[in-house]
């Protein structure tokens, strides 16, 4: 938004006109809203992270020994998941900037389901450890690993219900070309959850 | 920067293309036993995923420098917390 915006022309009350902020302020204030709220996520998994780096350091060997027990197929899998989830949730963005309403319930929908695709996933993934004794209890590497993934799946949650609630908005047509900024900040948190788990895949299933 | 308008679906389904393209190398790499280099080539690799999302499934090539300083700057301080904790941890 580089436009400037028309200068209050009420001198007697210069505060009046930010009263009434156009859609266009308001929508960047509201993006600069979710930016904030992800700064304070990348800050609450980065203590996580910081944490792995510190154990990983100091027990090298642990944490060689212990991740061949995560399947790197299904760690794949999900990161497959969540990459297609974002592209739907990207071109449902796209979609309705041009007004295009079926296209974004139609993409609402699909993420909502690749979402609940990679729970699914994770619920397998954990049962199976549970089912070789493998729990948060187990080691520093198995404590981390539930830690940040059941960290991670709580914000896939979330993010499904917010996506669920702009379905519904949607569904009452409440999008168009020229208002959508719950969609595009719903998008950025979505986005976001994604961009963690690109770290999680190769900090836990790849490397040891 | 002018309206929003006019990104179309084509660089989305590159970006995601690509991404998809990273996830396979990262992958096919990791079966391979370079010691140190495995870590150096999945963070690289994880990097360049991130970097592609925030650009353009994030919008973050089209913002302005107001939307770019709120997001580097949790960046710049995850760098300072790990690199303030390694400091520590390190050397005792």
């Amino acid at each position: 938004m580089g436009t400037s915006e028309p200068k209050a022309v009420s001198g007697a009350n210069p505060g009046e006109h930010a009263a009434h902020a156009s859609p266009a302020v308001t929508y960047e204030a509201a993006k600069l809203g979710i930016w904030t709220f992800i700064a304070t996520e990348v800050l609450l998994f980065g203590g996580l992270f910081t944490t792995y780096i510190v154990f990983r350091t100091k027990f090298p060997h642990m944490f060689h020994a212990d991740y061949v027990h995560l399947n790197r197929v299904l760690g794949a899998v999900n990161t497959v998941v969540l990459i297609c989830s974002s592209l739907t949730v990207a071109l449902g963005i796209a979609a309705i900037r041009k007004g295009k309403q079926g296209m974004l319930r139609l993409c609402l929908v699909l993420t909502i389901l690749l979402a609940a695709g990679f729970l699914v996933i994770k619920y397998f993934e954990w049962t199976e450890k549970f089912a070789h004794g493998l729990y948060p209890g187990t080691d520093v590497f198995f404590s981390l690993y539930f830690m940040m993934t059941g960290l991670h799946g709580l914000h896939v949650l979330a993010g499904m219900l917010v996506l669920g609630a702009v379905l519904v908005l949607a569904g009452q047509g409440r999008f168009s070309e020229s208002y959508h900024t719950p969609v595009e900040i719903s998008g950025l948190y979505w986005h976001f959850v994604d961009l963690v788990w690109i770290y999680l895949f190769p900090l836990f299933y790849l490397i040891g | 920067m002018t309206k929003e308008h006019g990104t179309g679906y084509g660089i989305y389904v590159i970006v995601w293309i690509a991404l998809l393209v990273l996830t396979g190398a990262t992958v096919a790499v990791s079966y391979a036993n370079l010691g140190l280099m495995n870590v150096a080539v999945a963070l690289l690799i994880a990097s360049v995923k991130a970097s592609l999302v925030a650009l353009f499934f994030m919008h973050l090539k089209f913002e302005n420098k107001l939307v770019w300083t709120f997001a580097l700057v949790p960046i710049f301080f995850l760098l300072l917390v790990v690199g303030g904790t390694l400091s520590d941890t390190l050397f005792r």
